[in-house]
């Protein structure tokens, strides 16, 4: 995996969008920096009073002041416990809150992206935008962010109050704090370092696990199993090693920042003990002064740490903006579909005639090429000169192999993505012209991989069309061959089917998802044959499901199959994005090319 | 938990040593305070520079023997962790190793790598958290507490309000979250399983213009997951202010009651500033113990989820004394019947035929009539409900499970290939084949031709799962992988289905022309890849409902005739 950037390219730019996001919750971010303010403010003023308090006991017997500081004292707790409970709150509110406009933003957008971004992206990618890093930016809203704040306030605080106290002890603290500074940078870089180690290893033997338990069955048929042990070993004890050194690392800086600042400690109380001596200092200064040494170790040590995360949070924010900022599918088309009129379902294109009236094209299901050229990108072309033209009912399969273009001439069809040069006509209409969602609502495609959505099986059919009554889905259902396994699924039409459909068989999905597209009642069907292997019975439920689905509609079938297309009124077949033969079945046959080549099988697909 | 001990073994230096320089530091930072008080109450009182000297040295070497024992000890604690976890996942990848299919079955393949992953990651973090913090946390607030009693009796008496009152308050927050946090990851989980559906099925959601409907469906999960985790969120904040008022409220109790003791001399100032460190050094080892408490809930589930593949016994036993010779590829059954395990449905019914060393079987039928269950009890990959498997005339549980499979080579319909290179795959069939054999092989199964056009041959690499290579050269592979085995018997399991007729064709002859001796079972879907079989097994719901040669099929069994037919139908010609 490619290694993730942890910087931000420009935080400040960055910084300001996420501020964005806190303009409809701006009472929680003003109030929750307010009252982390104070909470840590009022902190320092309980550790403030101990001198005066110690001093009184000290000097004599003024019970009156020394209750008016106890009392004094019992009131910052208060504040500072209130405080850090509505600052903290505040800010967890703000971080929950805004995490789930990003989600929301970022789902939303998802959605109108153009196919063509999620080719260049892998879903691991976007899965990894979609929680690591909106996780990250909540951790760093709902802790980095106070804790850099209390880490601030209390250490300019205390050190001013230690300045107060005493010049000279506070440059023992300073001069040992820089000694602190320069051993958590080291520590840090030493133990980033063996992290990112231990990350490789860690992905190394995370993969080898996965290949492993996928291919278990392979290995047990192998006698595999010594082999595989004697090469997990091997990587597991190198994870071994760079987990225990990347771990002491990062385990070291307590032990090591705990007493260092003990040294600290130390150093501070023989020298005030000095000043003491010397009547420069009250022993009421040392308690103080000693309770201040030790709040500023803390946050001196977490700081650079949490600087890290927030930094991290940022280059997230920024992976997520990039994500958001990538354009959305444009839909510009001022053709749009009206139900409602003359023809077949009753509805029309609603084509403007540029004087605000409009004309009524009928709506088919003509689909003509001319002269389409295409390439996924523009350098190189997969589509060279295609012209073919599908009248309404006809039935056009596309032969070639893996590559030869046949996914991509049905991609274009729906405007999945858009034609580089050349004409795509839908009943004489430019596509280009037509409303994408219009559109799209005329056609239906039943993809080689099923994909199944989470929730029953009737909602799953009713993907298709969500008005469609329950009378209407089962009719679908036996329409696509699908009814007789539904109904003997446990729960019938309302067994849930887990993610992607896993509970059912290669053909019981197949035979799903063509009753779903038998439901949206399409003008134009596009059918992307399946390759697995389906055993005979099922293939021919599968197949007159099909037929049964393609009566009456202009279908675009890829072919995996010779025995599929042989009825189809063209066949076209494809090498290197360019038709090399055309003609139905007979005419394919007789010419002896590539097509016979194939039927006798002397040729192969691949 | 105690399970898992024994696999700490290698390490039991470093788990002993650990905790015991842990609480050699902790000693040390016990000491400092106490030695601050002399510092005030002697050193300042007497105005002996010398004796502040002395101590104030003597606190730095503490601290600095306090660094290294701290450091030793997390180098060791490290080591200990992490030398645990990846035993127990040497074991438990050992123990995978030897399960039996029916075992696997049981558990999905992502079940099994995040408890390789995860759950042992998991396990590493936290023992190592565990032998310092739970060492630490205690020990810290033992002598801390026992100074503090040892500075003044009767002052640490508010540590008997103080400490329960923040056990208390943490321990109902701490209950009250847990629940709530598991709620808020399986909300967490939903909103992911509809990002990851709408990622693989866009196509789908686009091309039924379904945009507003997911969005709809998105919006409701991640409202609801907002909801959790802001209640759990308001229970968690309050954690923090506790401690604070409990901390502060302990010191102004104290300076309050102690005050009044150095008001009537009977207690020294140092020894009151030293007191109000240790409450400090108490709360927040009550407050690291609540967080060890948390991690280790965390570890709890990923334990048991390991000890119970730990717990899981293969269930092909051993025979005792072994067969260790497997005389020829005969194949018997005999009344035969299975059901897969926790199932009592028959999947195969009395099952009984014989096939000959060197004969070649097809076997057809419709999916769900259990060709692949049969053939499967071949290498033992399950065992047998009732009656008996016999290879070579012995019942396969005689045999040791390593000759048998050995012998008998099995590709499988779901084949999978494995990353590296071509001759790093071949190799799974004979670590020591020659390329020759290597070629040979693939020459066999009809897949050098595609190999030998690689410029780089046989180090043509091999990605993930064999993704790089099409459907029907990856079953061509897998076969000549099945064939470096040298098998008595070989059994493919409807392994061309995506290798084109004319090849399959051709396999099937060279199939029967070179390998002799060899037992051919060929389990297809196609009627042409078995037609020429010796004698073709027709099965149906689990049943044998026919046995015979092509032929005498067509005349005999009305389900042959039907699927010969249809497919017949399909190629025309």
């Amino acid at each position: 995996m490619k290694e993730k950037q942890l910087r931000p390219k420009d935080p400040k730019k960055t910084l300001l969008r996420l501020f964005g996001y806190f303009k409809f919750n701006i009472l929680l971010f003003i109030g929750g920096i307010f009252f982390i303010i104070i909470g840590s403010l009022s902190e320092i003023g309980i550790n403030a009073l101990l001198s005066p308090i110690i001093d009184t006991l000290v000097g004599g017997n003024d019970t009156g002041v020394f209750i008016r500081y106890i009392l004094l004292m019992a009131g910052l707790v208060i504040v500072t416990s209130l405080s850090q409970y509505i600052g903290n709150l505040s800010m967890a509110k703000l971080a929950q809150r805004t995490v789930h406009k990003i989600r929301e933003e970022m789902f939303s957008h998802m959605e109108k992206l153009p196919v063509s971004y999620f080719d260049k992206h892998s879903h691991g990618e976007l899965m990894s935008t979609f929680t690591n890093d909106v996780d990250m930016i909540n951790q760093s809203l709902e802790q980095s962010v106070s804790q850099i704040l209390i880490s601030v306030v209390t250490v300019v605080g205390a050190f001013v109050m230690m300045l107060i106290l005493s010049p000279i002890l506070t440059s023992v603290v300073f001069a040992m704090l820089v000694v602190m500074l320069y051993t958590v940078k080291y520590i840090g870089k030493k133990s980033a370092k063996n992290f990112r180690m231990q990350q490789a290893s860690l992905a190394d033997v995370n993969g080898y696990i996965e290949e492993m338990m996928t291919g278990q069955k392979v290995v047990k048929v192998f006698n595999y199993e010594d082999r595989a042990i004697r090469t997990f070993f091997k990587k597991n004890e190198e994870l071994k090693n760079a987990s225990t050194l990347a771990s002491t690392y990062g385990v070291m800086l307590m032990p090591v920042m705990g007493n260092l600042s003990f040294v600290k400690y130390a150093l501070v109380s023989m020298a005030g003990a000095y000043l003491v001596m010397i009547n420069r200092l009250s022993i009421g200064n040392i308690a103080s002064f000693l309770q201040y040494t030790r709040s500023v170790s803390r946050p001196i040590t977490q700081v650079s740490n949490q600087l890290n995360q927030l930094f991290a949070a940022l280059a997230g924010a920024e992976r997520i903006f990039n994500v958001l900022d990538e354009e959305i599918e444009i839909d510009d088309g001022d053709v749009t579909l009206a139900k409602g009129c003359q023809g077949r379902k009753s509805s029309c294109w609603m084509v403007p005639k540029g004087d605000g009236t409009y004309e009524e094209v009928p709506l088919k299901g003509f689909i003509t090429f001319k002269d389409v050229d295409f390439g996924y990108v523009s350098e190189k072309r997969v589509l060279n000169k295609i012209n073919l033209y599908a009248k309404p009912g006809q039935k056009i399969a596309f032969v070639g192999s893996t590559g030869a273009g046949k996914t991509t001439i049905t991609n274009l069809i729906n405007r999945f993505y858009e034609i580089n040069e050349g004409l795509i006509l839908y009943d004489g209409i430019d596509i280009r012209r037509i409303n994408k969602h219009d559109l799209r609502s005329t056609m239906s495609i039943v993809l080689q991989d099923v994909h199944l959505f989470e929730g029953t099986v009737k909602e799953n059919i009713r993907y298709g069309r969500l008005d469609a009554t329950d009378d209407e889905v089962v009719e679908a259902a036996k329409l696509a061959n699908a009814h007789y396994f539904i109904q003997n699924l446990p729960e019938g039409y309302d067994t849930i089917l887990t993610s992607d459909g896993q509970n059912l068989s290669q053909g019981e999905r197949q035979l799903l998802s063509i009753a779903r597209a038998a439901i949206a009642d399409p003008v134009i069907l596009i059918l992307d044959e399946a390759t697995s292997s389906v055993d005979t019975r099922t293939e021919k439920l599968i197949a007159e499901g099909m037929d049964k689905l393609m009566a009456g509609r202009t279908t675009f079938v890829i072919a995996h199959r010779l025995s599929t297309v042989r009825d189809s009124n063209a066949i076209m077949v494809l090498e290197h994005g360019e038709i090399i033969e055309r003609g139905d079945h007979d005419d394919l046959m007789e010419q002896k090319g590539r097509y016979y080549a194939l039927n006798a099988g002397i040729a192969e697909l691949d | 938990m105690k399970k898992l001990l024994p696999y700490m073994k290698k390490y039991i230096k470093y788990a002993v040593l650990c905790p015991i320089l842990m609480i050699l530091e902790v000693t040390a930072d016990i000491a400092i305070p106490y030695l601050m008080s002399r510092i005030v109450d002697v050193g300042i009182a007497n105005q002996d520079i010398q004796y502040v000297l002395k101590i104030g040295i003597i606190m730095v070497a503490a601290a600095l023997a306090g660094m290294t024992f701290g450091i030793i000890s997390s180098h060791y604690g490290a080591k200990a962790g992490f030398g645990f976890a990846s035993e127990i996942r040497l074991k438990l990848f050992e123990k995978i190793q030897g399960f039996s299919f029916a075992n696997l079955d049981k558990f999905t393949v992502a079940s099994l790598i995040t408890r390789l992953t995860n759950d042992c990651n998991t396990l590493g973090q936290v023992t190592m958290m565990s032998l310092r913090m739970a060492v630490r946390a205690p020990f810290m607030m033992v002598f801390a507490l026992l100074m503090a009693l040892n500075i003044n009796a009767s002052l640490a008496k508010v540590f008997v309000v103080s400490i329960p009152v923040l056990v208390t308050v943490l321990v109902i927050i701490l209950s009250k979250a847990r629940p709530l946090f598991l709620k808020m990851q399986t909300k967490i989980d939903r909103v992911n399983a509809i990002i990851r559906e709408n990622l693989t099925a866009i196509r789908v959601v686009k091309s039924f213009n379904r945009q507003s409907y997911e969005e709809e469906r998105f919006k409701e999960r991640n409202d609801s997951l907002m909801d959790t985790a802001l209640k759990a969120i308001t229970l968690i904040v309050f954690l923090m202010p506790v401690l604070s008022i409990v901390v502060y409220s302990t010191i102004v109790a104290v300076l309050w009651f102690g005050g009044k003791q150095v008001a009537a001399g009977t207690m020294e100032t140092g020894q009151l500033i030293s007191f109000i460190t240790y409450i400090t050094q108490i709360m927040m080892a009550l407050m690291m113990m609540s967080f060890f408490f948390m991690q280790l809930l965390r570890a709890s589930a990923s334990v048991t989820r390991i000890v119970e593949i730990l717990d899981t016994e293969s269930e092909l036993k051993a025979d005792e004394n072994p067969v260790e010779e497997l005389e020829d590829g005969s194949v018997a059954f005999k009344g035969v019947c299975f059901c897969y395990p926790g199932s009592t449905e028959k999947t195969l019914k009395n099952i009984s035929f014989h096939i000959d060393s060197g004969e070649v079987l097809g076997i057809i039928g419709s999916t769900g009539s259990s060709k692949s269950t049969l053939v499967q009890l071949i290498p033992r990959l399950y065992d047998t409900t009732e009656g008996a498997v016999l290879v070579g005339g012995v019942d396969v549980k005689r045999y040791d499970i390593k000759l048998l499979r050995d012998k008998v080579a099995f590709v499988l319909q779901n084949n999978t290939l494995f990353s590296g290179t071509i001759r790093d795959n071949m190799k799974w069939g004979n670590e020591k084949a020659s390329d020759e054999e290597i070629i040979r092989a693939l020459k066999l199964a009809q897949a050098w031709e595609f190999v030998s056009k690689y410029e780089d041959g046989l180090d043509h690499k091999v990605d993930r799962g064999g993704e790089n290579f099409s459907g029907g050269q990856k079953q061509r592979l897998t076969i000549a992988r099945a064939l470096l085995k040298s098998p008595k018997i070989i059994i493919l399991d409807d392994s061309t289905s995506a290798v084109d007729m004319a090849t399959d064709a051709k396999i099937q002859r060279v199939f029967k022309e070179e390998l002799k001796d060899v037992t051919i079972i060929i389990i297809a879907q196609r009627v042409s890849s078995i037609q020429h079989a010796d004698r073709i097994l027709v099965m149906n719901e689990g049943q044998i409902e026919s046995l015979g040669k092509h032929e005498d099929l067509m005349i005999s069994s009305p389900i042959y005739r039907e699927i010969y037919e249809s497919q017949q139908r399909g190629v025309g010609a």
